[in-house]
């Protein structure tokens, strides 16, 4: 298989996981401007209960679902009893979930330890898939697969339930729907609770082929960071091109300029920021 | 919002005198290791204070510092170890280095406010951090450089305290009178509105460019002391919780209030010295500090008592 | 295993301890011997962390936690696999808790920062597991001492032979951790190999802790060598041989790896991904070795698993110090006769089976076996012995002085010979 393809394929698997856990934190950061630096950690909670959950039950889907909730739940616990003292004060709300992931990370390495922990994935998505002389891991590409599965039911929610709605009209301007006479803070609840539920999910997906280990979380949040400043806040077509874009320079990176290679995804990020803090899809709200 | 001036002169000025008096003695009443944490802590607070200058009076808070921080410390330890040069024409170089970071992240940085400036800086953070890990040639990579690199006159630990001292007393001087130049009250103007300062008819890119450049420069003072210090650098210094915890002492000891940043270093120092004697979970009590302090003690220690002492104040007077 | 359990049972000697340090140092003699041991219980190797202090633990448990008379007490601090926290926390265990003596750290890096460290203070630092070739070699620092460790140059040299002459390998492509270790094994690795006649056809240096080699493998699959020599720790060991197999390249392309690659610390928690994998060390736990056996029925007795490389060194480290210690009457006050005794060792209870000394540079001189992954009836994975190369030194068939001559092994110094 030629290299290029084989690289591209690695870009877009790892591209695939980005768009997980980015999702997520697009939809917190669009509705409700709250950029929610702990939720990296909740991607490595929500990795190490889907650990749990694989291990004790053999079931690879229990573990997603049950890590889903469970992230939800801390998720909820986290925008109704700690987020709500600051509300209004969006730094101080972003240094609080900073405060948060530095203690769910503590809280994490106290329970399961130093290790890397791989999640058990089944038989069937184990080792690679052949076509020819072409050999690609079985998992990376059901990845791929479920990711985009993601994106059209993420998609869908948007466009035709009445919460997508909601969450679309609060993204362009929250205050208005206030207005309009509808409980806005359900709605940022339940985005809250999609969002961390989304992290969750991404980490039980990532620990089968990147591992769980203590310093994940703020590998993949400042990953996501850079999908989401570089997509545009609140977009989901933005969030699904920032993650190409991102997962391809990390891969190609890796590659072309191994030295440089932070550079390549940040110094973009960066750019964006100071000349076009709306990122690519961005609307301005 | 109360001015940042809570007591009469000669009151702070004598305040200032006895702390230094106390600080003297240090070296004296719990020498050996305790000095040399009370070293730490004065290093920490100059960079403390330095992101308090951009915080605090201008309202742009940063996660770059640390970056800025570390960059001097690099070049300091990189011109005396493998450059062979002089461990003081290290610490010029290194200083310049932070202060051309500050230059360069300022022109990208003053367009933006609030979170996106926050993330900004973390960018720029990042990709600084990136490069002492990833460009293993210049920088040691994971390895870091390593070597003595201050001068054998002021290796010996009370000596080397009183340099300490002596520098950061001087850098705190310097900072306070900025702080409360016209300039600095001009930046204070801009905390409370961009756009109320721009109709007044102020330069604010200007004002926030210069105020950020001015920071760098402290900050950077602060690396150059902690490599001579540690002796010792790699891309922790530069990491993103480096950035975080000198925010946090800014937090703990109070936005806006300058001094906050001493209190602030002196208090997590000596909190993390105490809690890892006992427990490996210093993280979570830093996380938990920086939670509480969020939601019921934003202001810090230092802006909670100037706000007891300004309340004490007006009830006298009504 | 955790520091503050230590605190907790030596709290009679602790109140002694307090009033020690303002005593003249000689009738110091009857308080506990003090010893910082640093491991790192988090990050990229805190699995081989975890054993350090299970396996210097063990022996000490073994005999008393007594040595002359004197009761030993060990303070672990967690290094976090961070060059930066190693100095931190070594710091603070000579000046703030007055330990007489280092001992542990396993990266290279931490290791160099902590040696640089007591450079200046003569504290005796013990490095039964950081093989940093100079600390050995060109940068020998007096206090420093290698004690049952190895040179990481010193290992895959036999390797590299075997691989040329057994089994005919000429291209080879190196993947390893970029840091001094990495540098030093590839180094040793591709100077023997290419003074052969063999040819590096690229060499790889991924950051410490990468989550993600498929950049990596793709590149490795599309240049297609003979042989695959990985070199890697931890973490990045156990991703880096799941990924290889899931990629397809298991089977295709050969690898070899470095001992850490293959240690038990790493093998115990995958399946048939690792089998097969050859690598050379000193130590090997599916070895015949009478000493051997019973050394691993022990360990496998106290902690339910085989003992990893990191579990080894440090029981053979803590055999090492009671030696020394014995040797000088527990007073290990006298740093220069301490430091003599500990110098003169020689072990003949070594687990390995045959006795270990420090060659006139410090560092020992070992039978090294081939060694290769195979699968026990019981489902568990060890290291078996293929082959065995006697007498291998740091500096393998070179002259000492002339081969220190030549640069560290560095990224841009590999030693590779052109043809």
């Amino acid at each position: 298989m030629s290299m290029t393809v084989f690289q591209a394929l690695n870009g877009a698997t790892f591209a695939a996981l980005l768009f997980i856990v980015a999702s997520g934190f697009t939809l917190i950061f669009g509705l409700m401007r709250i950029v929610n630096l702990a939720h990296g950690a909740l991607y490595l909670m929500g990795g190490y209960i889907g650990l749990v959950i694989a291990s004790r039950s053999g079931s690879f889907m229990l573990a997603l679902a049950g890590a889903a909730i469970a992230i939800a739940a801390i998720g909820f616990l986290t925008y109704t009893v700690l987020l709500r003292f600051v509300s209004g004060n969006v730094l101080r709300q972003v240094l609080l979930t900073l405060g948060l992931a530095l203690v769910l990370d503590d809280l994490a390495l106290v329970i399961w330890g130093g290790d890397a922990f791989t999640v058990q994935v089944p038989e069937a998505l184990r080792g690679p898939f052949r076509l020819g002389v072409m050999a690609y891991p079985k998992y990376r590409l059901f990845l791929l697969l479920f990711s985009v599965c993601v994106f059209i039911g993420l998609w869908l929610l948007l466009r035709y339930t009445r919460l997508g709605a909601l969450i679309r009209a609060g993204v362009d301007d929250a205050e208005m729907v206030d207005a309009m006479g509808i409980d806005i803070r359900h709605v940022f609840i339940y985005t809250f609770m999609l969002g961390a539920a989304l992290a969750g999910i991404g980490g039980v997906m990532g620990g089968a082929f990147l591992t769980l280990y203590p310093t994940a979380d703020s590998d993949i949040l400042v990953y996501s960071l850079a999908v989401v400043i570089i997509g545009g806040r609140g977009s989901l077509p933005g969030t699904a091109i920032g993650s190409l874009l991102v997962g391809m320079l990390a891969t190609f990176g890796q590659v072309w300029f191994p030295e440089l290679a932070y550079f390549v995804i940040f110094g973009p990020m960066a750019l964006l920021l100071a000349f076009r803090p709306l990122g690519l899809f961005g609307r301005a709200a | 919002m109360k001015p940042a001036r809570a007591m009469t002169s000669p009151a702070r000025t004598g305040i200032a005198l006895a702390c230094l008096a106390l600080l003297a003695a240090v070296p004296f009443v719990i020498p050996g290791y305790k000095t040399s944490l009370v070293v730490e802590m004065l290093i920490f607070a100059t960079l403390a204070m330095s992101i308090d200058l951009l915080a605090g009076f201008a309202g742009r808070v940063s996660l770059c510092h640390g970056a800025i921080f570390g960059i001097a410390t690099y070049v300091v330890l990189y011109h005396v170890t493998v450059a062979g040069g002089s461990p003081w024409i290290g610490v010029l170089l290194g200083v310049a280095a932070a202060t051309a970071a500050a230059v360069i992240f300022a022109l990208l940085a003053i367009r933006t406010s609030g979170v996106y400036f926050l993330l900004l800086t973390l960018a720029l953070g990042m990709i600084v951090w990136g490069m002492c890990f990833r460009w293993t040639s210049v920088t040691g990579g994971e390895n870091g450089l390593r070597g003595v690199v201050v001068p054998a006159w002021l290796a010996p630990p009370t000596v080397f305290y009183f340099f300490v001292l002596i520098v950061t007393s001087l850098m705190t001087f310097l900072m306070w009178r900025f702080a409360h130049s016209p300039f600095g009250l001009t930046l204070q103007g801009i905390r409370e509105s961009d756009s109320r300062m721009r109709a007044l008819g102020y330069n604010v890119p200007l004002h926030l460019f210069v105020a950020f450049t001015v920071s760098g420069f402290f900050a950077g003072l602060a690396g150059a002391l902690y490599a001579f210090f540690n002796s010792f650098v790699s891309p922790s210094t530069v990491a993103l919780a480096q950035s975080v915890e000198g925010l946090l002492m800014v937090i703990v000891g109070g936005v806006g209030t300058l001094f906050g940043g001493l209190v602030g270093a002196a208090v997590i120092i000596a909190l993390e010295n105490i809690v890892s004697f006992y427990t490996e979970r210093w993280p979570m009590v830093l996380g938990l500090m920086f939670i509480v302090t969020m939601i019921f003690a934003p202001e810090g220690l230092l802006g909670r008592g100037r706000a007891l002492l300004a309340q004490r104040r007006d009830r006298n007077a009504s | 295993m955790d520091r503050r359990k230590f605190l907790t049972s030596a709290s009679a000697a602790v109140a002694a301890n307090a009033v020690a340090p303002l005593l003249p140092s000689a009738s110091a003699q009857s308080g506990p011997i003090r010893i910082g041991l640093l491991a790192p219980l988090t990050g990229v190797v805190a699995s081989g962390g975890k054993e350090m202090v299970e396996g210097f633990n063990l022996f000490w448990d073994q005999h008393g936690r007594k040595i002359a008379g004197r009761e030993i007490e060990i303070t672990v601090e967690d290094d976090a696999s961070n060059p930066d926290t190693a100095l931190q926390k070594a710091r603070r265990l000579v000046e703030q808790r007055n330990v007489q003596m280092l001992v542990g750290d396993l990266l290279a890096n931490t290791g160099l920062a902590v040696a640089e460290y007591v450079k200046s203070n003569g504290v005796p630092y013990f490095i039964p597991i950081i093989a940093a070739d100079d600390l050995t070699q060109r940068k020998r620092i007096p206090n420093v001492i290698r004690i049952a460790g190895y040179s990481a140059s010193q290992m895959p040299r036999p390797l590299a032979d075997y691989a040329y002459h057994k089994k005919n390998y000429r291209k080879l492509v190196t993947i390893s951790q970029d840091y001094t270790f990495g540098y030093e094994q590839c180094g040793g690795f591709c100077q023997t190999f290419t003074e052969l006649g063999g040819s590096v056809v690229q060499q790889f240096w991924q950051p410490l802790n990468t989550a993600d080699f498929s950049p990596y493998l793709a590149q490795i699959q599309s240049l297609n060598p003979d042989v695959v020599y990985a070199m890697e720790t931890g973490a990045d060991a156990n991703r880096f041989i799941q990924q290889y197999a899931n990629f397809g390249l298991k089977g295709k392309i050969p690898m070899l790896g470095a001992m850490n690659l293959t240690d038990q610390s790493v093998i115990r928690t995958l399946g048939p991904e690792c089998e097969g994998i050859i690598s050379s060390a000193q130590f090997c736990e599916g070895s015949d070795a009478p000493a051997t056996k019973k050394f691993v029925a022990e360990y496998e007795k106290a902690f339910n698993k085989l003992p990893s490389l990191y579990g080894f060194s440090m029981y053979s480290g803590a055999m090492w110090m009671a030696a020394g210690m014995t040797a000088v009457d527990g007073n290990v006050e006298d740093r220069p006769k301490f430091l003599d005794a500990i110098r003169k060792v020689v072990l003949n209870d070594s687990p390995l089976g045959r006795p270990v000394r420090l060659d006139m540079y410090g560092n020992p001189i070992y039978d090294v076996y081939i060694r290769q992954v195979k699968r026990r009836p019981d489902g568990k994975s060890w290291n078996v012995p293929l082959e065995t190369v006697p007498n291998v030194s740091q500096f393998w068939k070179y002259d000492p002085e002339t081969y220190m001559k030549q640069p560290s092994y560095s990224r841009t110094f590999q030693g590779i010979k052109k043809s």
